[in-house]
């Protein structure tokens, strides 16, 4: 796996195709070491097999994002719970 | 606006190239024309989408360098030697050729006007362009929000906005924006100031004493925002106030 990697804020428009609002500007909870934090501060690794959002804290996986011709599959188990901030 | 800018169904719109400034030798800035653009918030970016005539799709995701205006969206693109798409938006994409833009996109590296707190925006590279679009709305809004940007870039070949960051620095006329450039390897000719990269002493000097009230909006390469965002947290900023924005080598090209 490389070394480098990009930001959740990069994850928002991949989760725009399933989601009707910004889902990277949420807190959420790591399954993994309880900390929390909004998914745009996570670690993006991807684009193949899929985009895969890792904790900033403890780098377990968050989210997975794999996008197939016809398909979406998402799997949260690395979260909690995910906290949206109010929209005006 | 913010309601438009973030929620709702994301579509692709095709745009056309309005117009092109050359920024740097390897840096430039397409005016597109998007039918149906909704509206953005300064600090949000799109994906744009390039499909070859065989089929093949490629996206890419690049910040919005201008402020809200009608259906026009500027973005700035710099070429990568070993990238797909940034040769193409910069050397072959011209007037009138059409570009699949979806967006806007991301809410949390976006400064809403109506905040009140000073800001500081700190960019690295072409890490400087959301950053851009939110001096920029400020500007445009009539914003009396203090700003304050600082820009690192390598050199003054390497340097985005020149002229626009100059008018700013030489106006003054506004105490409540202000433009700092820190050259990294060369400064301009007859340059009196330090040139090298930001540590913490030099981050302190530039940032002042506001900086522990302010909002801090930190884009740029990981390694600098990495660097800059800890050296923020030593100053004594809490989390809450800085938010950040990173690519790597593996995007943007």
């Amino acid at each position: 796996m490389s070394d480098t990697w990009m930001d959740g804020n990069s994850m928002a428009g991949p989760l725009r195709e399933v989601f009707s609002v910004d889902v990277t500007e949420a807190v959420g909870r790591c399954a993994s070491c309880k900390s929390t934090g909004p998914l745009a501060e996570g670690r993006v690794f991807g684009p193949a097999p899929g985009l895969v959002l890792r904790c900033p804290a403890c780098d377990q996986p968050l989210l997975r994002l794999a996008r197939t011709p016809g398909r979406t599959r998402l799997d949260l188990r690395g979260l909690e719970y995910l906290e949206f901030p109010w929209s005006d | 606006m913010a309601g438009t800018a973030l929620s709702g169904r994301l579509n692709w719109l095709v745009s056309h190239l309005a117009g092109i400034r050359q920024e740097t030798a390897t840096a430039r800035t397409l005016i597109l024309d998007v039918p149906g653009w909704p509206g953005h918030l300064p600090g949000q970016h799109v994906d744009v989408r390039l499909t070859a005539e065989d089929g093949y799709s490629t996206e890419r995701s690049y910040s919005i360098a201008s402020a809200p205006d009608g259906t026009r969206l500027e973005l700035t693109v710099q070429r990568l030697a070993d990238g797909e798409v940034s040769p193409y938006l910069t050397e072959v994409f011209d007037l009138g050729y059409p570009l699949e833009v979806r967006g806007p996109i991301g809410g949390y590296f976006a400064w809403r006007p109506a905040l009140a707190p000073p800001v500081l925006l700190i960019g690295g590279g072409s890490g400087v362009v959301p950053l851009m679009a939110m001096l920029r709305t400020r500007i445009a809004t009539a914003s009396t929000a203090p700003m304050r940007l600082i820009y690192s870039t390598r050199s003054p070949d390497t340097l985005l906005y020149a002229e626009e960051l100059r008018r700013i620095a030489i106006a003054g006329q506004d105490a409540g924006l202000t433009a700092e450039i820190v050259y990294t390897r060369s400064a301009p000719p007859g340059w009196t100031g330090r040139v090298g990269r930001l540590d913490a002493a030099w981050l302190r000097t530039l940032t002042g004493a506001r900086a522990a009230s302010s909002r801090c909006y930190i884009c740029g390469p990981t390694g600098f925002v990495e660097n800059v965002a800890d050296l923020l947290t030593s100053q004594g900023l809490a989390d809450w106030q800085i938010r950040t924005e990173r690519f790597g080598p593996g995007g943007g090209s």
